[in-house]
């Protein structure tokens, strides 16, 4: 049996018991997707929606995934709502602290693009999370529907999936390199 | 000293909201709200929409209750144009205001015990808020920010089915509350961490401009839907829970929690007789496509989850308004937070916080 994403198998009956074998960087994407804690970022109304994906009913939880509300603990950030001008740089400054890998999930259409309160009408919100920190997942709607997070969710797990993780990751450009300094 | 910051993220409220706070020890020297971070400037984008093109920005003033942003811009609009609204229509906005303030607070609640690390009511709650979403569903299509109530009337009619399902809802909830009344006052948590934390008496609640539970949890009844009634709640009979200090102190975070659950019975005692007799007509007044209110200035009042909401609207008899104001419940009570929160345990900040149900949305705008 072998499962074809992995690149992983069991080989049966050649040895005395059982071994696994995979190539090292797979094992790790494995081990990387299917335990992502995120960083709840509640900042607007899409807040309230990602609050109920962790709920009884979409029960984020049986696909590994844990709300977590330190960033040193997170492996992935989800940018639930506006991002206004005051909150956009401890926005960036959670995301620096957030332990190498890491991933930005931005959920609704005020952290996709502004939406409601882009440029064009707010004064006051910046249009789009893409702006200040690097998005890996973008995930529409205004809230999305808590299964268009999971499906997000599902994008991301693909994408991790994909990714050479054995080579030591860093995030693109200068995110890299922000730390947490006020 | 020190300096602590609560939030802004964390469930202490809901959305973005800060306290700063300067420690002595293990307790609170002084304690300063910081409110801005969700600014997004609603009032003033009000300006450049049109009248009925604002309406989904009500919805994002108090979103964990957002037909009541519709309800009281649309009847503020309405008391300016002098539009009559047809009996059905304001029959069908009880019932969504009401099942509203139903799920408000039982996110209230549930964030209150998962601020106390009651984990599992938070799963209760959000499981029952999921139930009252599907009747929202059922009624506009969308699960939070439904822009139903609109000018001269509600969005769409309501839905095949929806009266059976929303009767099964409350048959649900009615069995639930005793169960939850239970879970949260049985114990010894909510008690011994709540009772006698962070009184609130009734002078220093007006003096501050308390409104809604806040205000009744001191033992004044005070309700616009009583006082002041609007989409015919004069005809419906209901009562209006007030904290009684069962606990020893009036005015308390028990109290407080107290009065958001039995107001959770009382609506749903409200619905129920809302839909009894839903009138038969139309659910929308006729209102032209290029919609001019006149010259003048309305204000209008409801009864939110949180407190009295008041949208104040100025026209100069163009397509949009000049001028919308909106009076959110949760701005005056963060006046409060210095005084109260100063000599308290910085373990109990989160607490007093949440059991005031600040809605940061609502604060900033």
């Amino acid at each position: 049996m072998t499962r074809k994403r992995y690149e992983m198998g069991i080989l049966e009956n050649a040895l005395p018991e059982y071994a696994v074998f995979s190539r090292l960087d797979r094992l790790i994407s494995w081990a990387r997707e299917n335990s992502i804690a995120y960083l709840t970022m509640d900042l607007a109304c899409c807040g309230v929606e990602m609050l109920q994906v962790s709920g009884g009913r979409f029960d984020i939880e049986r696909f590994g995934s844990v709300p977590q509300v330190s960033p040193r603990h997170a492996d992935l950030m989800i940018v639930a709502g506006t991002i206004t001008y005051k909150m956009a740089p401890l926005l960036r400054r959670l995301y620096g602290e957030m332990p190498l890998p890491k991933y930005v999930l931005s959920m609704g259409s005020c952290s996709n693009c502004g939406g409601l309160f882009s440029w064009e009408y707010s004064y006051s919100s910046v249009s789009g999370a893409d702006k200040i920190i690097p998005v890996d997942v973008f995930v529409p709607g205004c809230p999305p529907r808590p299964e268009a997070v999971l499906h997000g969710l599902l994008a991301l797990r693909k994408r991790i999936a994909s990714r050479h993780a054995a080579v030591r990751e860093e995030a693109p450009g200068e995110w890299g390199k922000e730390r947490a300094v006020k | 000293m020190a300096i602590v910051s609560v939030g802004p993220l964390g469930n202490h409220a809901i959305g973005p909201f800060r306290i700063r706070i300067e420690t002595d020890g293990e307790n609170v020297r002084s304690g300063h709200p910081e409110v801005g971070l969700l600014h997004r400037g609603i009032e003033k984008i009000a300006e450049r929409m049109t009248w009925a093109g604002f309406v989904p920005y009500t919805d994002r003033v108090d979103y964990v209750s957002s037909v009541h942003g519709n309800l009281a811009y649309a009847l503020a609009v309405e008391r300016l144009a002098g539009i009559e609204v047809p009996e059905r229509a304001s029959r069908i906005r009880v019932i969504a205001t009401e099942l509203g303030r139903i799920g408000s607070h039982l996110l209230a609640l549930g964030a209150m015990a998962d601020v106390l690390g009651h984990r599992t009511f938070f799963m209760f709650a959000l499981r029952e808020r999921e139930r009252a979403n599907n009747l929202f569903e059922m009624l506009a299509g969308a699960r939070l920010t439904h822009s139903y109530a609109r000018i001269g009337g509600v969005a769409f009619d309501i839905t095949e089915g929806f009266v059976e399902k929303t009767r099964e809802f409350l048959e649900y909830i009615e069995t639930k509350i005793p169960e939850y009344s239970d879970l949260l006052f049985g114990g010894d948590l909510f008690r011994e961490r709540l009772s006698g934390l962070a009184p609130v008496s009734s002078p220093l609640a007006i003096q501050a401009g308390l409104t809604g539970p806040n205000l009744r949890a001191s033992g004044l009844k005070r309700d616009v839907r009583k006082d002041d009634p609007y989409c015919g709640y004069e005809r419906l009979d209901f009562g209006v829970p007030v904290g009684a200090g069962e606990s020893g102190t009036q005015g308390d975070a028990l109290d407080r929690v107290r009065v958001r659950l039995r107001e959770i019975s009382e609506s749903s005692d409200i619905v129920r007789q809302a839909l009894k007799g839903i009138p038969e007509g139309s659910f929308q007044s006729p209102i032209p496509r290029l919609f001019r209110a006149p010259e003048g200035e309305a204000c209008a009042s409801v009864e939110s989850p949180r407190g009295t909401l008041s949208v104040y609207v100025r026209s100069s008899g163009g397509r949009g308004p000049r001028r919308v104001r909106f009076r959110a419940p949760s701005f005056s009570v963060l006046s409060l937070f210095p005084g109260i929160l100063t000599g308290a345990q910085l373990s109990d900040v989160a607490a007093i916080v949440s059991s005031f149900d600040v809605c940061a949305s609502e604060v900033d705008r």
